[in-house]
């Protein structure tokens, strides 16, 4: 897992612009409600880091975690900086 | 929070809340696009160092909900006032970063006086709007950038020539005026959208900083609840209807517009 | 140093405000008020300050509300129509404890229930000063800035065409009130500190939702206000059967006409109210305690005339003796405003008789 998103379930309000924005789609909404009565995102595997769904998110729910991309690269020469 | 997949040690956080966002919950509705406005001002005000000399005229709206939770300066004006407003605070204070954050119903309806005499004027604050065609506050009524054909509550089938007039272009109305440096309207409803605004408001920002005259950004905005439609087709919505209308770019981009 | 100039009124408010460290004005032109603007468009850049000729009364109170926002002693003036225009503002910038000072040179007197009652909306009052003399109008307008501050209040000077353009000379003393404290309450950038919202809306503190104490801060500092800052002059009251009551430059020809009363062996008194906000009822009681009877004079269809009635209280009988007078200017110089006019009316009604 090279990348993963913290999701605050209670603070989100259903709205659903973060499922279509994700490139891998790995955001699917709960059929649970949250406190206020809204369904939340919930994170599947393939998660890349690219921080969409935390840009469209009206209500700040998101946090974004990546592995530095030095790190991950370790087999090829041709890195780009 | 859920936290099926948590992040590991090697991995490093990069994005996070704006640090000069003292709470994540508002009371704005779901799929509302100014949120994401506010987050990219606050990010840029931290990022420039602003803060400490950031001054905030904050205009009455949904968005008036915002200043509470902002850990900068706010000077809360009246409903369309507050380009008067930020004349008079950027005046005497000179070295302050000074910015308007208006709705349209606030700018383009109620104080469309202000806003083009301040630009005419070339005062050297950066004007802000969150355009979504709609008085959202008072519950979805019109406003002078309602588009053509779009229903409210004061338009009811829709905006129509004959009875209701047309909206008002108010990024292209600015751009006219000599004292306006910088003209540019962008938008909130996709991530590439998202980015253009945050270089857009950037580059308004400098304008400011640089005290080449008056800075203007418009930015759209959903509000799905007053289009009456579900929170996930706002983007859709904006993009068929709002962003017809109201082309986005850089309408005016000009160096020393106040000499 | 202090020394003494003959200067139009309208003129001398507007050195006496620089004096004491006014350094935002803003105005639009309207008779009688527009020498105010003209005077500031040349002085201010001299002291280092900003006078801006908006495009509306409206835009104008705005500026101010932001300079003033921001800290800076700031001040408007206008004549009642511009004034109307500014009450939105001038409502909300109360309830935001923003203090500025604002001035009406009023056509005539009948802007004393818009200047009094609060021509806005909601629970907010303004200071009142009414002067009768160009001196009188430099010291109260240095007086203004000092309880505008100290109460974080807005105070309105009552003028008016005489005032705006009688020449007289006045003299501008080095001020000596005292200190006070700093703005914090402004917003000048949140250097070292958490940001602040100076708001009509709420409180100021982030995050806090306290609506009510915010707004009951704005209300609750009138009875001291009202305790503290009452001004009134008066003359020949202590055997006076007649007691005149007039304010601003009618005051001042009341009270040569209440002179010359005496002199024909009447005996009439005058209160000319100077605070018409709070107003001095008890100065009116008191006289009309000891008089058989009162008489307002002020050029309008009887507004003030409530006030004193509040204040006496049915006691003795109320007569009007004024009433709208303008000439073909309509700037309030009309007929009634003369020291015959005034003593003829003065012995309309002086009570005649034994008690």
């Amino acid at each position: 897992m090279r990348a993963t998103v913290t999701i605050d379930i209670e603070t989100c309000k259903g709205c659903v612009l973060c499922v279509p924005v994700c490139p891998p789609r790995v955001l699917v909404m709960s059929e649970a409600v949250n406190a206020k009565g809204y369904r939340y995102p919930l994170l599947l595997e393939g998660c890349t880091g690219c921080e969409l769904c935390a840009k469209v998110c009206p209500d700040y729910c998101f946090e974004v975690y990546r592995e530095p991309l030095e790190e991950r690269r370790t087999d090829s020469a041709a890195v780009p900086p | 929070m859920n936290q099926p997949l948590a992040p590991t040690p090697d991995m490093r956080k990069v994005f996070d809340k704006p640090d000069l966002l003292l709470k994540t919950e508002h009371s704005l509705c779901p799929g509302c696009g100014e949120p994401i406005a506010l987050r990219l001002m606050l990010e840029l005000i931290q990022e420039l160092g602003l803060r400490n000399r950031t001054i905030c005229v904050a205009g009455i709206g949904c968005y008036t909900a915002f200043p509470m939770i902002m850990d900068v300066d706010v000077l809360q004006a009246l409903h369309g006032r507050a380009p008067s407003v930020a004349t008079g605070a950027k005046r005497v204070r000179p070295d302050a970063f000074v910015f308007t954050m208006q709705g349209d119903g606030d700018m383009v309806s109620e104080g469309l006086q202000e806003v083009i005499h301040s630009a005419a004027r070339g005062e050297r604050f950066t004007a802000v709007v969150l355009n979504n065609g709609v008085f959202g506050e008072t519950g979805g009524h019109a406003t002078a950038t309602t588009v053509l054909g779009q229903h409210t509550k004061t338009t009811p089938g829709g905006r129509n020539l004959e009875l209701h007039g047309n909206p008002i272009k108010i990024s292209e109305l600015i751009a006219q005026l000599d004292g306006a440096a910088y003209v540019a309207r962008a938008s909130v409803h996709t991530p590439s959208s998202i980015k253009l605004t945050r270089q857009y408001l950037h580059d308004a920002f400098q304008c400011q900083l640089a005290g080449r005259g008056f800075s203007f950004v418009e930015i759209l905005t959903m509000c799905p609840t007053d289009w009456f439609v579900p929170p996930e087709a706002g983007p859709g919505w904006l993009a068929d209807n709002l962003k017809k209308t109201y082309p986005l770019g850089v309408i005016k981009d000009q160096e020393g517009a106040r000499g | 140093m202090s020394r003494r100039v003959l200067m139009e009124g309208s003129c001398a408010m507007a050195e006496g405000a620089l004096q004491v460290g006014c350094r935002f004005y803003a105005g639009y032109p309207i008779t009688p008020s527009t020498e105010i603007l003209e005077y500031m468009a040349v002085r201010m850049p001299q002291v280092g300050g900003v006078c801006m000729n908006a495009e509306s009364e409206i835009e104008a109170i705005g500026m101010v509300w932001g300079a003033a926002g921001c800290g800076v002693r700031s001040m408007i003036a206008s004549t009642g129509q511009g004034i109307s225009l500014m009450q939105e503002s001038f409502a909300e910038l109360a309830n935001a404890q923003i203090p500025i000072v604002a001035v009406n040179m009023c056509r005539g007197q009948g802007d004393y229930f818009q200047a009094t009652r609060g021509g806005g909306h909601g629970d907010y009052r303004f200071i009142v000063l009414a002067p009768a003399s160009a001196q009188e109008a430099v010291d109260l307008i240095q007086e203004a800035f000092y309880l505008a501050d100290k109460w974080r209040n807005p105070v309105l000077i009552m003028g008016d065409f005489l005032l705006a353009h009688t020449s007289e000379l006045v003299e501008f003393r080095p001020s000596d009130e005292l200190e006070l404290p700093p703005k914090t309450w402004a917003t000048t950038g949140a250097q070292g500190r958490r940001g602040i919202t100076l708001s009509p809306l709420g409180p100021s503190e982030k995050l806090s939702t306290d609506l009510a104490s915010a707004l009951g801060k704005v209300t609750e500092k009138h009875p001291a206000i009202r305790a503290a800052e009452v001004r009134v002059d008066s003359g020949w009251v202590d055997d006076a059967d007649l007691v005149v009551i007039a304010f601003g430059f009618p005051g001042r020809f009341v009270k040569y006409a209440v002179r010359l009363a005496r002199e024909q062996g009447l005996r009439v008194g005058y209160v000319r109210p100077i605070s018409l906000w709070p107003f001095p009822s008890a100065a009116i009681a008191e006289a009309a305690a000891r008089a058989k009877a009162l008489a307002v004079f002020e050029l309008n269809a009887g507004q003030m005339i409530e006030d004193v009635q509040l204040a006496a209280l049915g006691r003795v009988p109320l007569h009007a003796i004024g009433g709208i007078s303008q000439d073909h200017s309509g700037f309030g110089v009309g007929p009634a405003l003369t020291v015959e006019n005034i003593l003829g009316r003065i012995r309309d009604v002086y009570p005649r008789a034994a008690a």
